[in-house]
């Protein structure tokens, strides 16, 4: 089907050898580069915020903290925490796997506003230098969360400094919200329909939607927190006439919704992955992509979940309950057309599949455990301990970064250009479940048992489970450096790709791999639905 | 390692509950899902010669299936967990009261007879006991996990949660909202004794004078009763200067606000009149109360209220 674009591309340059300079990189306005200069600065904070869960985890081997002072734990999460939200789940999949692949995927050019793409690249290097800087400097003990009159009056940390590495931050999602939005709008190759896009573009279509409505609420947040802190004005502390939980009302109603900016890319990613290695169009195409769409709408209206024991009212508390009920149902749906994608399939192991499979099962057991939380009852038990800390890392870190390394090693051939080694992807796929489940399932128990969140030392009777969960840790450690290793082997001893090494559908494998800078010879034009695989004629023998 | 939780009050065995039958639906999901996602990575895997016949086309009935099936589920949960949290938080009239002040990093109680204890609450089996709570910096949370129970203490109001023991022991109480450097250090224990060995223990504790009598020593020195009257009787009686709102007979009674609104004069009421009296105006007397935010601190807050509140059975004549 695409034979004529690649043999034209012969003579056309690959985006990566079209100019070797530093220049060439740094000013670049290619959204297949913007997309790489992206995948290493978050690759370097993922690591960041990784060797601070290391930390974290060595710290509860014993009831008493490894880590000697508390204040230096506190420090240690909450840069943890700083560092994974904004500077690696909230721009993973988007910027990186979204900017490489949607303008190739709509047929496109290039992203709606070239320059402002790469502008929001360096928006996000100057946060995470003043991050990074707020961090080598002392840091900040106020959690990820900034609750006041903690962080406006009593921490003693960088927190103005690094509320500004936020703020900052905020503006750089905004401009790849924005730039998203208006590139599917206006760049889809002739067509492309809405109901004819690939399901990934609809998911950060509703990613961008919300990246580009709840974050500057954020930004306004954290104006005023930094306001209260350096000229004590009175707005979330009541010695100064203030309210404290307007603060978190503020804080959660960018904080919720910001949990779908992290968790529909990877919706996304998996629903291109499932059809392609089960080799079958989609299950209820329609249903996933206004299943997106309406998670986009309903996440706005359920911040109030995270307060239901922090003093607010007793009925608005119920209000939000039934809201986060809603809002699993169109979770709940998506689940079930994978898997119904898979039945009667021809299902294939690739590394990318194993990764969205455990996507769908880790997935699960997060969105399960949401359930618990959701009802009133239940939650005034379980909320502030290791449950929800294990239920928000099966959703983050068990579902997304999955997904994201699902999607990395999907498009990885594309990418670079390279195959990575098949055999080092599936095991390390299977290693991170194994090793994600030790590390979290036992923080279930110890929150069921009461174990409260956010403590340097604890009871020793929640120690064997602490030791489990360290233990798992460590695996979880090596399996996240496996890829890493493999990943960079692969771009100098990996394979050639050829231009369609999944035989999938979707316009961004009709162009070579790696792909031309001006990324097709020819725009295509699209005339089938997604997903459209036909059966293969005989089974092949890859299993 | 134990992975059993005392059922220490008389709501926790409900919290279970809900919580096990969410283990069990969740259990049930997960065997679903696990199991056709297994089965079907065997059954149709790409080698696997197995006869697909015809692919369904049309999906809504199965789309509309699942949906409705989730929905009642999840309505279900709704009603069961909402229910819960209403009678969780809906103290009963007849609760005795207890006073914590949450401060980093200690818990501070204050027991209506003017026993007060730093990190441990000792208090009787079977009685239904509500808490007061606030706290004089950052927000804590008083969480004890036996019980089931937790909630925020912020400064500047009060909070409450009630319980009723029902099983004697020792149990961990837990700041569970993090407060700052010593959070992890701002646990203590709740103590639950039977009545008897209750009444020894306020005996043995009491040696200063009750809350309300602290209480009313604080009134006087404050100058509240140079208005309001020594007894709290209120009015324009002689000795007063100023016309101002009766006390004796004020707790647990209705009182119409200037703007027409009407609320209970309870703890944060009239917290709140000390504190924020311009907000509080009683109709019919003039604004002229200053406030008292930052001369009185929470300990004594909680006095001058304890005695206000004893006034309540003095019906003014």
């Amino acid at each position: 089907m695409s034979a004529t674009a690649i043999e034209t591309s012969e003579f056309a340059t690959s985006y990566l050898t079209d100019g070797f300079t530093l220049r060439s990189w740094l000013l670049t306005t290619d959204h297949k580069r913007i997309a790489l200069l992206y995948l290493g600065s978050i690759t370097f904070f993922f690591f960041i915020g990784g060797f601070a869960a290391a930390l974290i985890r060595y710290n509860l081997i014993v009831p008493e903290g490894m880590i000697a002072s508390a204040e230096t734990y506190n420090r240690i999460f909450t840069m943890h925490g700083v560092v994974m939200v904004w500077f690696f789940l909230i721009p993973a999949v988007p910027v990186t796997l979204g900017n490489f692949v949607v303008p190739l995927m709509l047929g496109a050019r290039d992203l709606a506003f070239p320059k402002l793409n790469l502008i929001s690249w360096y928006l996000f290097i100057i946060a995470g230098a003043v991050v990074v800087y707020s961090l080598f400097t002392g840091g900040v003990d106020t959690g990820w969360t900034f609750y006041t009159p903690l962080s406006s009056s009593y921490s003693q940390g960088h927190v103005v400094m690094t509320v500004v590495a936020i703020f900052i931050a905020g503006f750089s999602s905004i401009a790849t919200g924005l730039n998203f939005i208006v590139t599917i709008h206006r760049l889809r190759a002739p067509g492309m329909t809405w109901y004819k896009m690939p399901v990934f573009l609809w998911s950060l279509y509703a990613t961008s939607v919300i990246m580009v409505l709840a974050t500057p609420v954020l930004a306004m947040t954290l104006i005023l927190l930094a306001f209260e802190r350096i000229f004590h004005v009175g707005v979330f502390d009541p010695a100064l006439g203030g309210d404290p939980l307007l603060f978190q009302n503020l804080f959660w109603f960018y904080s919720h919704p910001a949990v779908y900016i992290m968790i529909l890319p990877g919706f996304g990613v998996v629903s291109e992955i499932v059809p392609c290695f089960s080799r079958k169009e989609i299950f209820g195409y329609n249903f996933i992509v206004w299943c997106s769409i309406s998670i986009a709408v309903i996440s706005f209206l359920v911040w109030g979940h995270h307060m239901f024991v922090a003093g607010t009212s007793i009925y608005s508390a119920l209000v939000f309950s039934i809201l986060s009920y809603l809002v699993a149902v169109p979770s709940a749906i998506k689940v079930f057309n994978w898997i119904g994608t898979m039945h009667k399939g021809y299902i294939r192991f690739d590394a990318p599949m194993l990764y969205a499979l455990g996507f769908i099962g880790l997935f699960t057991i997060g969105g399960l455990t949401g359930l618990f939380l959701a009802a009133l009852g239940a939650d005034v038990h379980l909320t502030q301990t290791y449950f929800v800390v294990a239920h928000f890392h099966y959703v983050m870190v068990g579902g997304m970064v999955s997904a994201f390394f699902a999607g990395l090693h999907y498009w990885w051939p594309k990418i670079t250009g390279r195959m990575y080694p098949e055999m080092w992807g599936r095991l390390g796929a299977m290693i991170i479940f194994i090793g994600f489940n030790l590390t979290f399932f036992p923080q279930f128990i110890l929150g069921y048992l009461g174990m409260p969140r956010r403590y340097h030392s604890y009871p020793p009777e929640f120690q064997v489970l602490n030791v489990l969960s360290s233990a798992g840790a460590t695996i979880l450690a090596a399996a996240y450096l496996l890829p890493l290793a493999y990943l960079t082997w692969s771009l100098f001893y990996g394979e050639r790709a050829p231009a369609n090494p999944w035989g999938a559908t979707g316009l961004e494998w009709r162009t070579p791999s790696p792909p031309l800078t001006e990324n097709f010879d020819v725009t295509p034009v699209v005339t089938e639905r997604p997903y459209n695989y036909p059966p293969p004629e005989v089974a092949p023998g890859h299993v | 390692m134990t992975l059993w939780l005392p059922e220490a009050t008389t709501t926790a065995p409900e919290v279970d509950h809900l919580i096990l039958a969410m283990v069990l639906i969740s259990c049930a999901v997960l065997a679903l899902v696990f199991g056709l996602m297994l089965l079907y990575v065997i059954k149709y895997r790409a080698g696997s010669g197995i006869d697909r016949g015809a692919v369904a086309k049309k999906t809504w009935r199965l789309e509309t299936s699942w949906t409705v099936a989730t929905l009642v589920a999840f309505f279900g949960l709704f009603i069961w967990g909402a229910d819960l949290y209403l009678r969780l938080f809906e103290p009963p009239p007849d609760a005795m009261k207890i006073y914590v002040i949450g401060k980093q990093w200690m818990w501070k109680i204050e027991h209506p007879g003017g026993q007060s204890e730093i990190d441990a609450l000792h208090l009787p089996i079977g009685r239904a006991i509500e808490l007061v709570m606030t706290s004089e910096d950052v927000i804590h949370d008083f969480s004890v996990p036996a019980f089931r129970i937790k909630h925020d203490v912020l400064p500047g109001r009060y909070e409450s949660l009630w319980f009723e023991a029902k099983r004697l022991g020792t149990y961990h109480l837990f700041c569970t909202q993090l407060c700052g450097t010593g959070h992890a250090q701002m646990t203590g224990e709740i103590v639950v004794l039977t009545a008897p060995q209750f009444q020894k223990w306020l005996q043995q504790n009491g040696a200063g004078e009750t809350l309300a009598a602290a209480g009313k020593t604080l009134f006087m020195r404050n100058g509240c009763s140079g208005c309001h009257g020594g007894n709290g009787v209120g009015g324009n009686q002689a000795g007063s200067a100023v016309r101002a709102p009766a006390l004796a007979g004020l707790y647990g009674s209705a009182v119409t606000l200037a703007d027409g609104t009407v609320v209970t004069a309870d703890d944060r009421y009239i917290r709140d009149c000390i504190l924020l009296p311009a907000t509080q105006r009683v109709a019919g007397y003039p604004p002229v109360m200053p406030s008292f935010a930052g001369q009185i601190n929470e300990d004594d807050l909680l006095k001058i209220i304890a005695y206000i509140k004893s006034l309540a059975t003095e019906k003014p004549s």
